[in-house]
């Protein structure tokens, strides 16, 4: 992966342009100048431009990822801002909003400032999300106000849920006064308590303690409730199962301030995955079964998904090469998400990629109010240039991430990215 | 010989090769028989006991296994306490076998363990029990000892009784028991079997009289204290009334029924100390077993040209 600065005059030519705002995939030229979006179209380049061959890919708006854990401050050996911009441009994102969960947490407007100045720094643009209460703990609300001033997007206390309702409520209520979303990790601790994977068929024979799709789908329900009972935004992360997308859909049909998101691994793995008890899988919420994944992928076809995001979440090899009970939940996702969700998504169950492609960037950038209509003359440049059909295997030379818990180390992908392009530079993969 | 270089779990393990270990099984029990009790077999040989969990009788029955077979042993006992704060598992099991050994026997509160080691280790692996997860010779050792008290296992009818959702015995002996063609039904408080269980291709039935009038044998799974009042079980009481095998019960069914149990019991709880002590109960014969079973284990996979490894 090598990043060089943007000349003067770039032109990307004799690729497929997939606009995800107008749906169209054709072909053209991208003129990019002074790292500003100058023309679309057939371009003839001047003498002193850098041409740059994309013939055979496509070229799109940059992904943007509403949900990853960059652990800065506190665990920046799992990952800093800088090493998870790295991770992301690997993955073609331009964007990304980090949740507030580090150490200490995003819970004040000083720490949103830090992430902020922190973030200006880094080859993406970087959003913090703030924590919904004071240390994560679910009793005190945070300045929300002071914290939307100095740039929070949205507010969450992920990695936990809100659980105790009457709070929830408090949230929602109070977030209405700025038209932001509220992000809660939803799974009901009673129901959960020492639950480690999916209960099912396969928790049985691994001898594992399990919990039912109903830990999630329990708390959805209800945090779909109280979105109804306050007029606030909801935004449900990393949906896992079947009745949680059921209830999400049914919802959405009255009420147009829910958005819901899907990761790729819920995706792309099932319990069945786990029968080798690879830590690496081990997630919250788990990996649901066949029956989950299938009404997931519906989900996204039917539009009760809104967006993809990958809920990177990195953690040291020390850390998951302990057993099976020790280790902490979650994986990276950010490098192998595209090969994943568009093997699954689009070669396997025939979705348009102009779909998947607005799952992957107009629709998070209108959940968090980000500019989104990035092929107008005269914004800065946030592209994404990849291969739709090149089938690869991911390895463990592909991650960038400080972390390297990723399951698809292995895998079979198809789609690779080739190019990212932000903040006036170009990340070329090779 | 076996297929497989270790013994992790009965799940998918060859019929074949479970016939193998309990026919074996009892050649070792004549030995056992003998007034010199020991053979040469694994001279030479070096199992460690590693114990991260408090064991009495399976640690003692591999450990006299392995004395009857001329093995040298050691043990290592560990909390997994001790774990936590600093040394990982790797690196313990790294440092075991880095003073050249041959086999590890594993006992660990962790579902799973024993294949973790696998893939840290080279040297053969006998999992004597992984959390919730298996406890592989148990069930090797409750199949000897049912095919010893009725000479076939196809077509048999076995009730497991108890606590099954936190029991490695009952899983080991469900996957053993169906790979060997005997038929298995669950009972217990539904509150302690798994959701899923019939997915493992056995009946649950919440009526223990329906399951002993049923059953050629029962395994009856201790139930711990710990469990009570905890939300899973109101009492002893109530177990008792429900589930416990007592004379009373039994006397009412009028037929010959084989108890099991693999120790250690709680009697007065999940049985009476009279079924336990009276003929039909085969309970010091699974003991003695335990060891011949292990004892044919440890040859079987220790015993050949297993240099090579063929896992």
């Amino acid at each position: 992966m090598k990043t060089t600065k943007l000349k003067k005059q770039v032109v990307l030519k004799g690729g497929m342009i997939l606009d995800p705002i107008n749906e169209t995939l054709k072909k053209g030229d991208v003129l990019i100048e002074n790292g500003r979006m100058k023309s679309i179209g057939e371009v003839t380049p001047s003498k002193s431009a850098d041409v740059i061959d994309c013939s055979g890919l496509i070229v799109t708006h940059g992904f943007c990822d509403i949900h990853v854990h960059f652990r800065e401050p506190g665990r920046e050996d799992k990952e800093t801002l800088d090493s998870g911009s790295m991770a992301a441009l690997a993955g073609g994102f331009t964007r990304v909003c980090v949740m507030p969960n580090t150490d200490p947490p995003l819970d004040s407007p000083e720490s949103i400032r830090y992430t902020i100045d922190r973030g200006e720094e880094c080859p993406i643009h970087i959003h913090p999300i703030g924590a919904i209460t004071k240390s994560q703990d679910g009793k005190e609300l945070t300045e929300m106000g002071a914290m939307l001033s100095e740039g929070a997007v949205a507010f969450s206390d992920d990695g936990l849920p809100v659980t105790d309702t009457g709070m929830m409520r408090n949230a929602l209520e109070y977030a209405t006064m700025f038209d932001v979303p509220i992000i809660n990790h939803a799974e009901d601790l009673c129901l959960k308590k020492d639950g480690v994977m999916h209960e099912g068929k396969i928790s049985t024979q691994l001898g594992l303690p399990a919990s039912p799709g109903i830990t999630e789908s329990n708390m959805v329900h209800r945090d779909l409730e109280l979105t109804e009972l306050t007029g606030a935004r909801l935004h449900v992360p990393h949906v896992s199962s079947a009745k949680s997308t059921d209830y999400i859909r049914q919802m959405k049909k009255s009420n147009n301030k829910i958005t819901a998101e899907v990761t790729p691994h819920h995706l792309f793995f099932t319990d069945e995955d786990l029968i080798t008890y690879n830590t690496d899988l081990k997630v919250a919420p788990p990996i649901r079964t066949q029956a989950d994944q299938k009404a997931l992928i519906k989900g996204v076809k039917d539009g009760t998904f809104d967006c993809i995001a990958t809920d990177h979440a990195p953690h040291t090899i020390e850390e998951k090469e302990g057993t099976f009970d020790l280790a902490p939940f979650g994986m990276i996702g950010l490098e192998s998400c595209f090969g994943a969700v568009n093997r699954v998504l689009v070669k396997e169950n025939k979705l348009n990629i102009i779909r998947l492609i607005q799952m992957l960037s107009v629709n998070p950038r209108k959940i968090m109010g980000f500019e989104t209509d990035l092929f107008t003359n005269g914004n800065p440049v946030e592209l994404t240039i990849f291969d739709p059909n090149k089938k690869w295997t991911f390895k463990k030379s592909d991650i960038y991430s400080r972390s390297h818990n990723s399951p698809y180390i292995g895998e079979a992908l198809i789609g690779r990215i080739r190019a990212t392009i932000v903040k006036g530079h170009i990340t070329a993969l090779v | 010989m076996l297929q497989q270089k270790h013994l992790l779990g009965l799940e998918g393990y060859p019929a074949e090769d479970i016939q193998t270990i309990i026919d074996t099984a009892f050649t070792f029990r004549e030995v056992l028989d003998r007034p010199i009790k020991k053979v040469p077999s694994l001279q030479g040989k070096t199992i460690v006991n590693l114990f991260f969990e408090n064991s009495t009788r399976t640690r003692i029955s591999f450990e006299l296994a392995q004395k009857r077979l001329s093995a040298d042993t050691v043990n290592f006992s560990a909390s997994t306490s001790s774990l936590k704060k600093g040394e990982t598992f790797k690196d313990t099991a790294q440092n075991i076998e880095a003073m050249k050994i041959d086999a590890v026997v594993m006992r660990h509160p962790t579902p799973g363990a024993s294949l973790h080691l696998t893939q840290h280790i080279n040297s053969i692996v006998i999992n004597a029990g992984d959390g919730t997860h298996e406890h592989p010779t148990q069930a090797i050792l409750d199949m000897t000892s049912l095919q010893e008290k009725f000479g076939y296992l196809k077509g048999l009818k076995v009730g497991i009784i108890g606590d099954i959702s936190h029991s490695r015995v009952a899983l080991s002996n469900i996957h053993g028991l169906k790979t060997m063609g005997a038929e298995v039904t669950l009972c217990g408080p539904s509150t302690l079997i798994p959701p899923f269980a019939e997915d493992l291709g056995v009946s649950v039935n919440y009526n223990v009289d329906e399951v002993i009038e049923w059953a050629d044998a029962l395994n009856v799974l201790r139930i711990q204290r710990e469990r009570m009042g905890g939300g899973l079980l109101p009492s002893v009481r109530e177990y008792r009334n429900l589930f416990g095998i007592t004379t009373e019960r039994l006397s009412m069914h009028k037929k010959e029924i084989v108890i099991m149990h693999p120790g250690p019991m709680n009697r007065g709880v999940e049985i009476d100390s009279s079924v336990a002590d009276s003929d039909q109960a085969i309970i010091l014969d699974q003991v003695l077993n335990g060891v011949a079973s292990r004892m044919a284990i440890l040859y079987l996979l220790l015993g050949g040209k297993q240099e090579e490894g063929n896992s």
